[in-house]
């Protein structure tokens, strides 16, 4: 039987522009290849600007992880300037992130991911009844009551009976990979409309400390938002207690909608668990810094390495193993030597364009296909994310990681083998939001505590005038994101921005193959065990792209290459 | 929960009778009405208007493109925050196509969009996030294979306006920073012969989307804009003259270093680079998620960013405003006061103020980007 080339572009309910191709054969997919096609050129932009500015043009990289680039850029900046934010800043930095995860896990699995799994059209046919007694069995979450469900059941049936779908126009209903009864079906329909309600509360959070959601603010040497128990403008106990309100419903929902679901939808899904597994290699830089953000052993999210699927061994992190080649990217490298890897701290990126003229038809015949660079560990491919995070957590003996992973696994009666899958990676982001969900009331107390005992410092300000650094200067910030492992890589001099350069983990899990032959996770993922039914209604192919939760627009950017003439028109 | 596009409003029914199908009572729907009104700059007087309007309003087509962007702008609707009855709003509309939220994907999705194009020639709302860029034939962002300049003009060609939301479809917003490697622009350098509004800001407030929406239907065209294409209900005034903290710039009490003794006073932010005095806004008023807080609100200084190429002509962010003073648009008496109050950084005085007329006076007038006139720690190029 022939291949049969399929396109799937644009992949939707992503971040940014995505393009997959792949080739099918016998109801597999043979091979894939995966393209970012947008490119902004932002770290070019950085160049001879103040560093302490860089937070916020780094931090529009993305407006969904609109946290994890400005908390990077400044931990790079405070690396390269020897700054240590006080304990409060940490504390409030650690919260902003957690909330992050928190919601941008939600909003990922009921918005983005959930469609891949429930079929919308299937609720229809549910019996509203019985679909609140499945709620009842699963979690003591008020709202699954029978009333709930009719009344989710009628205002579905008017819509689809409208004619006019909206954004559910031309899914794949009715394909036969959708595997859930109908209550289950209306269950999620429920729960995905609730989720908008809920995300819009607890997101509030970062506007209390960084004033707004999307881009709130930050601030090199700690945070702007000052404590002041005693004044209406500032952090006092009012701000205080809203915070503890919208921790504790976002733990609710957490515990009672969104892991109950995730784990008895998982249920019917369970030949994913050997489905997409690709890279078998994950790497964690580590996130939550308990202490000071040098205390690598101080992380919530332990640091390090696991290669080949070996549990029982966590290798170190060093970023300094870290490199970039561009093989398959649309840039090039000066020098003869074009399959050479660079550490960010010399990556060079001139951005040339090899492909064919738009409108095109298929990238998969050309050699460069993507502005994706391809970093690599050593020369190997990793996956980072989740499930890299709860993996390099189980294998560390990280308590509440093991915990729930064993919960997890147990529910599901499988072995730790099936987190090595599409399945795997949908799971370890619902365990990691649990985790952060019953850590942020800890991190809240911290702060309390230290307002308490009259600690109320949030800004280091004695490395703030440019007059105070040295001629010049390097840093490394990192910082595990939803998405998974970024660093971000300064170099200061004279007081402005030489060089700066991202790796981000959509550059990581999107990157395309390299020099050796290498495919990056998504291509490898897609080439394992991976079926596709229907190439019309490539389903399949978004239940594991989804799984890694792209984020295009985080994934591609390009350092200057030094020297090159940055032109400059002045506006007259 | 009330989602944008979960419940439908059939062809046969008008708004009024959709909301009441579902469950929305009429007194709700008049506070709603009344709400609208006050914050369009309408007066309470005109709700009934708005009232008459959205109830025999059909549910209208939205296409919405994103192009060279960061998604954030479609996260700030998300946050729509008038409980409830904000969500009501993004319901009145048919969202035919949205790549962050819609079901399809590749194929589908795209005949989604040409399907309701065809279906709607002429009367959609078109929504734009995200820039265009124009370098090397436009390779920096494409879609499904085509640029994102074909598909932006595409999808004008029959539509009855435009909606650029953001500092993106604005001006290019971060991309067009200088040096601008891709060459990117907003929607008004591609687009000639349709009506755009720009609801500026990075990302813009959800509630201003929201209320631009209700315009539309309420009187069957966009709002009036100033000479930037922002709506004169929002963008009408500085943050300056709007600010909480106000007060103490004019009583001279300003943050000289961040957690100091005034930061925790909540005093002003000008002296560590507050943009707000150079910056139209509806931050002050709107304010964020369910209007818990703001920028300035939470103790950091206004980046300045619904004005164009602000990357450029607002940094250092933390350098203070060499010519900003704090002298309203319309020259006060207080600005005397203010000017003596600043004490160290009179100098700004007198010609600052000037300058800063002009450029506002000008860019109103002219749609043209603002001149920027030198001084100490700006940036000025972009292009």
């Amino acid at each position: 039987m022939a291949r049969t080339k399929i396109v799937v572009d644009p992949i939707t309910r992503i971040e940014g522009h995505l393009r997959i191709e792949a080739q099918a054969e016998n109801g597999k997919i043979a091979k894939a290849w995966a393209s970012s096609t947008q490119f902004r050129g932002i770290e070019i932009i950085m160049q001879g600007r103040d560093p302490r500015d860089a937070w916020a043009f780094t931090q529009r990289i993305c407006g969904v992880c609109t946290v994890v680039h400005a908390v990077a850029s400044c931990r790079a900046v405070e690396d390269a300037l020897n700054i240590r934010i006080p304990a409060n800043a940490n504390t409030i930095r650690n919260l902003v992130h957690g909330m992050q995860f928190i919601q941008d896990h939600v909003i990922h699995f009921y918005h983005l991911h959930a469609l891949d799994w429930v079929d919308v059209t299937s609720a229809l046919r549910a019996d509203p009844a019985a679909a609140a007694r499945v709620g009842r069995t699963l979690s003591p979450w008020p709202n699954n009551g029978e009333a709930e469900m009719r009344a989710v059941q009628e205002r579905l049936k008017k819509f689809v009976g409208s004619g006019q779908l909206g954004i559910f126009a031309n899914g794949y209903w009715g394909h036969p990979a959708y595997k859930l009864p109908p209550e289950v079906n209306l269950l999620a329909v429920a729960h995905y409309l609730e989720a908008l309600d809920w995300q819009r509360d607890v997101i509030r959070l970062h506007t209390i400390f960084g004033g707004k959601n999307p881009h709130p603010n930050f601030l090199v040497g700690g945070m702007a938002s000052a404590i002041n128990l005693d004044s209406g403008a500032t952090i006092n106990a009012a701000r205080i207690a809203d915070i503890a309100g919208m921790i504790r419903r976002s733990r609710e929902f957490v515990e009672q909608v969104y892991w109950p679901d995730l784990v008895a939808i998982a249920g019917f899904y369970k030949d994913w668990a050997g489905i997409g597994g690709g890279v078998p290699n994950f790497l964690a830089c580590g996130e939550f810094p308990e202490a000071d953000i040098r205390d690598y052993d101080k992380l919530y999210f332990p640091r390090g390495v696991i290669l080949d699927k070996d549990l029982s061994k966590v290798h170190e992190y060093d970023h300094r193993k870290v490199q970039e080649y561009i093989h398959s990217s649309w840039y090039e490298y000066p020098g003869a030597n074009q399959d050479v890897g660079l550490h960010p701290y010399e990556g060079e990126t001139i951005p040339k364009y090899t492909g064919p003229k738009p409108p095109w038809t298929y990238l998969q015949d050309q050699e460069k296909y993507t502005w994706m660079k391809a970093p690599r560990y050593e020369e190997r491919p990793m996956q980072v994310g989740p499930l890299a995070r709860m993996l390099v957590a189980y294998a560390s003996g990280h308590k509440d990681a093991r915990e729930l992973v064993g919960e997890a696994l147990g529910k599901l009666n499988v072995g730790p083998a099936a987190l090595f899958s599409t399945l795997g990676r949908t799971a370890a982001r619902g365990i990691e939001t649990v985790l952060l969900a019953r850590k942020m009331e800890q991190w809240l107390g911290d702060l309390n505590g230290r307002i308490r005992n009259g600690d109320t410092a949030t800004f280091t300000r004695d490395k703030w005038d440019p007059s105070s650094w040295p001629k010049s200067a390097e840093g490394y910030g990192f910082l595990d994101a939803p998405r998974g492992a970024l660093g971000h890589w300064v170099q200061i001099e004279n007081g402005a921005i030489k060089r700066y350069q991202a790796v981000v983990p959509s550059t990581w899990n999107c990157s395309p193959r390299d020099a050796k032959g290498q495919e990056g996770p998504y291509e490898a993922a897609l080439q394992d065990n991976h079926p596709l039914v229907d190439p019309e209604r490539p389903l399949e192919i978004l239940r594991t792209i989804h799984s890694f939760d792209p984020c295009m627009a985080c994934g591609v950017h390009v350092l200057d290459a030094e020297g090159r003439e940055v032109v400059e028109v002045k506006v007259q | 929960m009330l989602n944008p596009s979960a419940f439908a409003w059939s062809e046969s029914e008008s708004l009024g009778q959709h909301l009441e199908s579902r469950g929305v009572s009429r007194r709700d729907f008049i506070a709603f009405c009344t709400e609208m009104a006050v914050i369009l700059g309408l007066g309470s007087a005109a709700a009934p208007r708005v009232v008459k309007a959205l109830q025999s309003t059909r549910r209208p087509t939205v296409i919405w493109l994103q192009l060279q962007e960061c998604t954030g702008c479609v996260e700030s609707v998300l946050r729509t925050s008038e409980p409830t009855i904000g969500d009501l709003l993004l319901d009145v509309v048919s969202l035919d196509f949205n790549d962050t939220l819609m079901a399809a994907a590749g194929g589908a999705a795209e005949r989604a969009m040409h399907t309701s194009m065809q279906a709607n020639k002429g009367k959609y709302l078109l929504v734009v996030t995200g820039s265009v860029p124009l370098k090397e034939d436009g390779i920096y962002t494409t879609i499904g294979g085509r640029t994102a300049k074909a598909m932006l003009e595409e999808a004008a060609e029959g539509c009855a306006a435009i909606l650029a939301l953001g500092a993106c479809a604005h001006f290019g917003s971060v991309q067009a920073a200088r040096p601008n490697p891709t060459g990117a622009v907003g929607v008004r350098d591609v687009i000639k012969n349709k009506p755009i509004v720009n609801i500026a800001g990075c990302p813009p407030i959800g509630d201003v989307v929201t209320a631009c929406v209700v315009h539309y239907l309420t009187y069957g065209r966009l709002p009036a804009v100033d000479g930037e294409g922002r709506p004169l209900f929002a963008y009408g005034k500085r943050i300056h003259d709007q600010c909480s903290r106000r007060a103490h710039f004019d009583a001279g009490q300003y943050v000289t270093a961040f957690d100091d003794e005034a930061a925790r006073k909540g005093w002003c932010l000008y002296e560590v680079g507050c943009k707000g005095p150079a910056t139209f806004s509806p931050c002050p008023i709107f304010q964020w998620n369910t209007r818990t807080s703001w920028p300035i609100g939470a103790g950091h200084p206004c980046i300045g960013c619904t004005e164009p190429y602000f990357w450029d002509t607002m940094t250092p962010f933390y350098g203070r405003l060499p010519n900003a003073g704090g002298f309203p648009v319309e020259q006060r008496v207080d600005m005397i006061g203010a000017a003596l109050a600043v004490g160290a950084a009179a100098g700004v005085a007198a010609h600052g103020a000037a300058t800063v007329l002009t450029q506002i006076r000008r860019r109103k007038a002219t749609n043209q980007v603002p001149e920027t006139s030198g001084g100490e720690g700006e940036d000025h190029g972009q292009n």
